[in-house]
């Protein structure tokens, strides 16, 4: 078996979901934002889904809108947390993302909202989750990318240079979003496509942001975080620079997350498919009811 | 005795398969637990909900 690198500790992540539980209602309008963007994607695509899985579906923000969805008979949600599945709509399971319990070509389809950034091995639940797709099954994930949060990058690194000389991992490594269409096609998507769009959020300030990552559990979780918790003044001096760089006239603080969209299929014949080279039936020149010029060289017989 | 109302969702179980080997698993409705007989692992279930966590299994002789 092949170890990928640990980045994000997991065990911690399902720890701080459990502590967010009790309120994310009062912290989830980045999830539901999205979760609405991804049903608006959803209903370009006109096909219906009778059992569909919401991958780490939280409290239920994209369960709900999928129970509602035309077509649907069934949605599992799944969740690393007992306190967040226990809130879902949905049939509710306890699960890892890297580790799927579910059986080969079981599901019709697979909507993950903003879980599977905090993955460590992102190409291994890929796999995982296409053969838990039917043929023709479709995968569809919004994961923060990685121009998420750069303006707090930023801040804390500099503050604790100035603070204390060193940096250590602050915020999450976040996927690159030329990245994804290359896992897509590495994990056997069929018809990969991929987008992204900015979210600002403007925040009272710098340190109501961090409140609101922590409620979401959203917070850093990353391994090679320091096991201490962060100076006081590290923190008051990243909020000054923070203001300092990025505040508004009107004295708010913006914060962006980048939402990169991930849309695959589980192959099908009926998919369309590029031809066989050679195989064309009308000449190219014709198509384009333009006159065939010749590149200059003749190939060799 | 666990609580009827609380049993897992049968559409569940239809798909649930042991997160490790990709199995079937036994459901012991008394106990409340999805057994992977070649993991040797029992998962428990919840108020309803299976906990597919190898963290969280009881380990089997």
């Amino acid at each position: 078996m092949n170890n990928p690198a640990r980045i994000f500790d997991r065990n911690l992540l399902r720890q701080r979901r459990d502590r967010a539980a009790a309120s994310i209602g009062d912290f989830d309008f980045l999830l539901q934002d999205v979760a609405e963007r991804l049903c608006d994607r959803l209903d370009v695509v006109k096909k219906q889904f009778p059992l569909m899985l919401d991958l780490g579906g939280g409290h239920g923000v994209l369960s709900k809108r999928l129970l509602a969805r035309e077509g649907t008979q069934s949605v599992i949600s799944t969740d690393i947390s007992l306190r967040m599945a226990k809130q879902s709509p949905a049939l509710s399971v306890v699960a890892d993302e890297e580790m799927l319990p579910f059986r080969f070509g079981s599901l019709d389809a697979i909507i993950s909202n903003l879980s599977l950034q905090w993955v460590n091995d992102l190409p291994g639940a890929l796999v995982q989750i296409r053969q838990a797709l039917k043929a023709d099954g479709l995968f569809m994930a919004a994961v923060l990318g990685g121009e998420s949060l750069k303006e707090l990058r930023q801040s804390l690194m500099q503050a604790e240079l100035n603070m204390t000389g060193g940096v250590s991992p602050r915020v999450s490594p976040f996927i690159d979003l030329r990245d994804m269409g290359a896992l897509l096609q590495r994990g056997g998507f069929a018809l990969p496509v991929v987008d992204a769009d900015i979210i600002t959020v403007d925040y009272s300030s710098p340190l109501k942001l961090m409140q609101d990552l922590r409620g979401m559990g959203a917070s850093n979780a990353t391994v090679s975080r320091l096991m201490k918790p962060t100076r006081r003044s590290v923190l008051a001096e990243a909020a000054r620079l923070y203001s300092e760089k990025f505040a508004t006239p009107a004295g708010r603080v913006p914060a962006t997350f980048q939402i990169i969209y991930a849309i695959g299929w589980s192959p099908h014949d009926s998919q369309q498919k590029p031809l066989k080279p050679g195989t064309a039936q009308v000449r190219l020149a014709d198509a384009l009811k333009t006159e065939e010029k010749s590149a200059g060289d003749k190939a060799q017989p | 005795m666990p609580d009827r109302a609380k049993a897992a969702d049968p559409k569940l179980l239809e798909v649930l398969v042991c997160p490790l080997t990709k199995a079937p698993l036994e459901y012991d409705a008394d106990k409340q637990e999805l057994i992977s007989r070649q993991a040797k692992l029992a998962f428990p279930i919840r108020e309803g909900i299976p906990i597919m966590l190898v963290d969280e299994a009881r380990k089997l002789d």
